[in-house]
């Protein structure tokens, strides 16, 4: 489904969400409230500027418009792999976007994630994985890193790879897995504006991933860790 | 080709005369590319037990070798010696071994 | 927990220093208590099944000490251990820690930083981890508890872990550390030899280590690789808070901005730097941690 899509199928016609080549950001009625939308499409890769524009966004929403919710559409290759960006230092641009959502997040604003085609690391872990909660079109994939590149990285064979990633958890990149390891709160199909009325209205503040997962099964170790580090 | 097949458990017990008694728990190594880390706990045994984790399979008799001339230079009594192993040399297991049994006697 | 013992020596490397070495040393003497020891074998569930052996403590030891006299709740990332990489059990004692934070209220957490990021042999999993880290970080940052990283290992800081170095208040290196996000290896296999020749040490560094870092402000320090500059940089950090609000980010926004312009087409980062005004720039890879810390200060009174 395409960014326009989805955006049709949650707001009808109540958008002025544009592209602006791989930028996305407007704002939304829903239910009678405006709602700002930011993200990216066209399997972005992130970079420094488009870090901050990202946060631009989000920075607005929380001087301009105290309480208003952010939807964070979420559609990246990963982080944008050049020397350029390393130089300028990216890591602090995305951080800075995490921060960003982070205070908009404590500032009271709903911040929810929606995963509407593919998230790879990089691109993902200061959008998505730091809203209030990220959820996924059930046909979207997420990703650490691609097959052929993690084999040289961790000197697994890509056929083993390739062969994990289609029977663990832990390497297969659909959403159901990160639904079962806590790390997506749930997928949306149907109707679109139900998913979304509900997220705004449960996706809890607090950080709930490692009990999900271990609830569901996927990740069964994480939080009785955390448990284990408040007894000790 | 690396299609992993697991990691190999390797056991081991040989009798000591030299009781180690009570002590905390000892660490010593990193698990890293051709190195390993050893604990020595104290065992309620009069014997040493090695338990060996390790990715570099079909080693054992040289394993048993390395630990047996360990154990016949420590002698130690009521330990456990647990190694986790990511190929170390014979003279890098022997120098961890040796880094730990020190740190007890 | 005892520790293979250091011969004395004045100046102790702190890149050459194990994890649990650099704790034993920076920390008060015989202060540190460790929370999920070894002994308790608390290990990756994932490793095995790949023939990778596991580590006692999943490469990481957490726990509380004093740092001159004060408090404080520790972490050090093992950089030998599958590359400082975060797993599931890696992660959840970190997320422990800052959570027990939050909780106890410790003058501050340090964070001895050698990571390569999400474990890839744990992927889904070790992303994951990675953002309850960066979350729970940036909880006790809020509770008004400084989070101090110090960066000095030669595996550097990469990845995910380098996006939670920079949600910390305070960030100390030496130049052997490095701060980045994509490793140089990644991006050759990406772009090619020409965009980053991942074997041209002397470019890497320029690009992602601590000097470089320093002179562009994403680090608050910069020491020598001595175990004792770090703990005296980061007692210096124990003062420091610096919570977040809306203005903070905004001025953050106008920084990278800024950036952004001044460093429009540069290739390499001696010419950013003397885009930003540092004079001697070309020398700077030659310089020492002194001379550069002379550098930034000549170059912010001047603005």
């Amino acid at each position: 489904m395409t960014w326009s899509d989805v955006l049709t199928q949650l707001f009808g016609g109540a958008h002025d969400v544009r592209a602006d080549a791989d930028f996305l950001s407007g704002t939304a009625t829903f239910d009678g409230q405006p709602l700002t939308v930011v993200g990216t499409t066209h399997h972005a890769p992130i970079g420094f500027a488009l870090a901050l524009r990202q946060a631009r966004v989000v920075l607005d929403t929380v001087a301009q418009h105290p309480g208003r919710a952010i939807l964070l559409l979420i559609d990246t290759q990963g982080q944008q792999l050049r020397r350029h960006d390393e130089l300028l230092g990216i890591n602090r641009a995305m951080a800075h976007l995490g921060c960003c959502i982070d205070l908009a997040r404590r500032r009271g604003h709903r911040v929810i994630g929606l995963v509407y085609d593919q998230a790879l690391s990089g691109g993902f872990i200061t959008s998505g994985l730091i809203a209030d909660g990220c959820y996924a079109l059930p046909e979207a994939e997420i990703r650490v890193m691609r097959i052929p590149a993690m084999a040289r990285v961790t000197k697994l064979s890509e056929e083993f790879l390739t062969a994990l990633s289609k029977t663990s958890p832990v390497f297969a990149p659909g959403v159901q897995n990160y639904v079962r390891m806590g790390g997506v709160r749930d997928l949306w199909s149907g109707d679109l504006q139900a998913c979304l009325r509900d997220a705004l209205a449960t996706t809890p503040t607090e950080d709930v991933r490692a009990a999900d997962g271990y609830l569901r099964g996927g990740r069964k170790v994480a939080a009785a860790v955390v448990e284990q580090v408040l007894a000790a | 080709m690396s299609v992993p097949i697991g990691i190999e458990s390797l056991n081991y017990e040989f009798p000591g005369h030299r009781p180690a008694g009570q002590f905390a728990p000892v660490l010593v190594g990193v698990v890293g590319s051709g190195n390993m880390e050893v604990m020595l706990e104290p065992a309620s045994t009069s014997t040493c037990r090695f338990a060996v984790q390790t990715s570099a399979r079909g080693f054992g008799a040289i394993w048993e070798a390395v630990l047996r001339d360990f154990q016949q230079r420590h002698g130690l009594a009521g330990v456990s010696v647990s190694i986790n192993d990511m190929g170390a040399t014979p003279a890098v297991v022997s120098l961890r071994l040796a880094q730990a049994a020190a740190e007890i006697e | 927990m005892t520790h293979h013992p250091h011969p004395l020596n004045p100046r102790v490397s702190f890149a050459e220093c194990p994890a649990r070495e650099r704790i034993a040393l920076l920390f008060d003497e015989d202060t540190f208590k460790e929370w999920i020891t070894p002994a308790q074998r608390v290990m990756s569930p994932h490793l095995a099944q790949l023939g990778v052996p596991s580590s006692f403590d999943d490469g990481v030891a957490i726990g509380e000490a004093r740092l001159d006299g004060h408090t404080v709740f520790v972490a050090a990332q093992e950089g030998e251990f599958m590359g400082g990489g975060v797993g599931e059990v890696h992660g959840a004692k970190l997320v422990g820690l800052f959570k027990r934070a939050l909780r106890d209220r410790p003058a501050a957490v340090v964070l001895l930083a050698e990571s390569g990021g999400v474990r890839l042999h744990e992927a889904n999993a070790g992303l994951i981890a990675v953002s309850e880290v960066m979350r729970a970080l940036l909880d006790v940052r809020a509770a008004g508890i400084p989070v101090i990283v110090l960066i000095g290992g030669a595996n550097g800081c990469f990845g995910g872990m380098g996006i939670v170095a920079r949600c910390a208040d305070h960030i100390v290196m030496s130049d052997i550390g490095r701060l980045a996000m994509s490793g140089p290896e990644v991006i050759e296999a990406s772009h090619g030899v020409e965009e980053f020749d991942s074997r041209d040490r002397a470019l890497v560094w320029r690009t992602t280590g601590g000097k470089h870092r320093y002179l562009l402000g994403d680090c608050d320090q910069l020491v020598d690789d001595d175990v004792q500059a770090f703990r005296a940089a980061a007692i210096a950090a124990l003062a420091k808070r610096r919570p977040l609000s809306a203005d903070v980010l905004e001025k953050e926004h106008a920084l990278l901005a800024q950036r952004l312009v001044d460093g429009r087409e540069t290739r390499d980062a001696v010419e950013l730097w003397q885009r930003i005004g540092v004079t001697q720039a070309a020398r700077v890879p030659d310089m020492n941690a002194t001379q550069v810390r002379a550098l930034r200060s000549r170059e912010e009174s001047t603005q």
